[in-house]
């Protein structure tokens, strides 16, 4: 339900970096998402499709770039992607780590005219 | 053409949320976002802070909901003051919210804020308020496999509150493998193991409370 809210701004923020650059339509929007983010891509364009009526932006295709969630142990000090989300290092089986990507949520660029 | 951004889809969010809490600064008071699923003990654990800090700490409230006011009239029972944001359906509270709720919160009277966010525990982990300090309540009955599923919000507490644990010998919860993994992924983070309703492990919480207040 987040992705309403997240839309919003990304939409708002898309449609200020477009007018600074005095475009007169948005083709694109490149975005990096982290994995913990748990935002689901169609809840995005399904809120976008109707969110951008009547703005530059209007019609726009969204790329994501969906960025897995990685940890570094602090046990063994190997880095690893968490996939099942059960906590362990593959390697030590210790669970204290130290998440270094996946939570990332911005705008990358716009492609615009 | 294209256009490099760079900038971060909660900007905006952010950027309020550092107002929010410059005005907090400003007037001495430390904030508390109080966040959890719906139904784990938001508004039991705000009565019995308030009852346990009684002339110790001046303590003000806000009250997120999606709808109801039910939450603030309990607590506006306790003397405190009481401010309610109705999120309209909104599954969480954002900083815009929280920045038009504190006009309405005599900030000169007290000197910790509590903030109920909506019962959830996904969208309120994105959005910073303004708060000090991020508290999750996890609870007995919703199981021991939370952090598994909601791990940002996990991440992101300051404190983590095991509440309702006058359940525990009727229900299979593993306090210490839930408390070894949050540990894990959050090195930095307390955990206090309690219960609102037998009043166990209050006092812990509240002067962890206290010391972050600098009151400790
Ligand atoms: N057994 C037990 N029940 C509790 C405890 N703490 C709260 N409850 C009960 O749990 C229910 C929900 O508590 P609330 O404090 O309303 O929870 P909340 O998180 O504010 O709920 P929402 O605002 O609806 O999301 C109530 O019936 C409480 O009496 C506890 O420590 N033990
Ligand atoms: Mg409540
Ligand atoms: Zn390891």
């Amino acid at each position: 339900m987040h992705e309403l809210a997240i839309t919003k701004s990304m939409l708002d923020l898309v449609l200020e970096q477009a007018e600074k650059a005095e475009a007169k339509e948005v083709g694109k929007i490149n975005l990096v998402i982290g994995e913990m983010c748990g935002v689901v891509e169609e809840c995005v364009q399904f809120y976008f499709d109707f969110l951008s009526k009547g703005t530059s932006a209007e019609g726009a295709a969204l790329s994501f770039k969906m960025v897995p969630t990685k940890a570094r142990c602090r046990g063994c000090d190997r880095l690893f992607e968490l996939k099942e989300f059960d906590w362990t290092c593959p390697y030590c089986q210790g669970n204290n780590m130290e998440i270094v990507a996946g939570k990332e949520l911005f705008v990358e660029s716009i492609e615009v005219e | 053409m294209e256009i490099k951004v760079l900038k971060d889809i909660l900007g905006a969010n952010e950027q309020i949320a550092g107002i929010n809490r410059q005005l907090l600064d400003s007037n001495n008071v430390f904030a508390v976002n109080l966040m959890s699923s719906p139904g784990a003990g938001k508004t039991s654990l705000i009565l019995e802070t308030i009852k346990r800090l009684k002339g110790k700490t001046r303590i003000g409230v806000i009250e997120g909901d999606v709808s109801s006011s039910l939450d603030a009239e309990v607590i506006s029972k306790e003397g405190v003051p009481v401010v309610q944001i109705n999120t309209g359906g909104g599954c969480h509270l954002d900083a815009n919210m929280a920045s038009s709720a504190l006009g309405n919160v005599p900030l000169k009277d007290i000197e910790l804020l509590i903030i109920e966010n909506v019962g959830n525990l996904i969208c309120p982990a994105e959005f910073a308020l303004g708060e000090h300090k991020n508290v999750l309540i996890s609870s007995i009955p919703e199981g021991d496999d939370k952090p598994f599923k909601y791990p940002l919000i996990f991440h992101k507490a300051d404190a983590v509150l095991i509440n309702k644990i006058d359940l525990l010998p009727y229900l299979k919860f593993d306090t210490e493998a839930f408390s070894q993994v949050i540990k894990g992924m959050n090195e930095e983070v307390e955990i206090f193991p309690l219960s609102c309703t037998t009043g166990e492990g209050l006092v812990q919480w509240v002067s962890w409370l206290m010391a972050q207040m600098g009151k400790g």
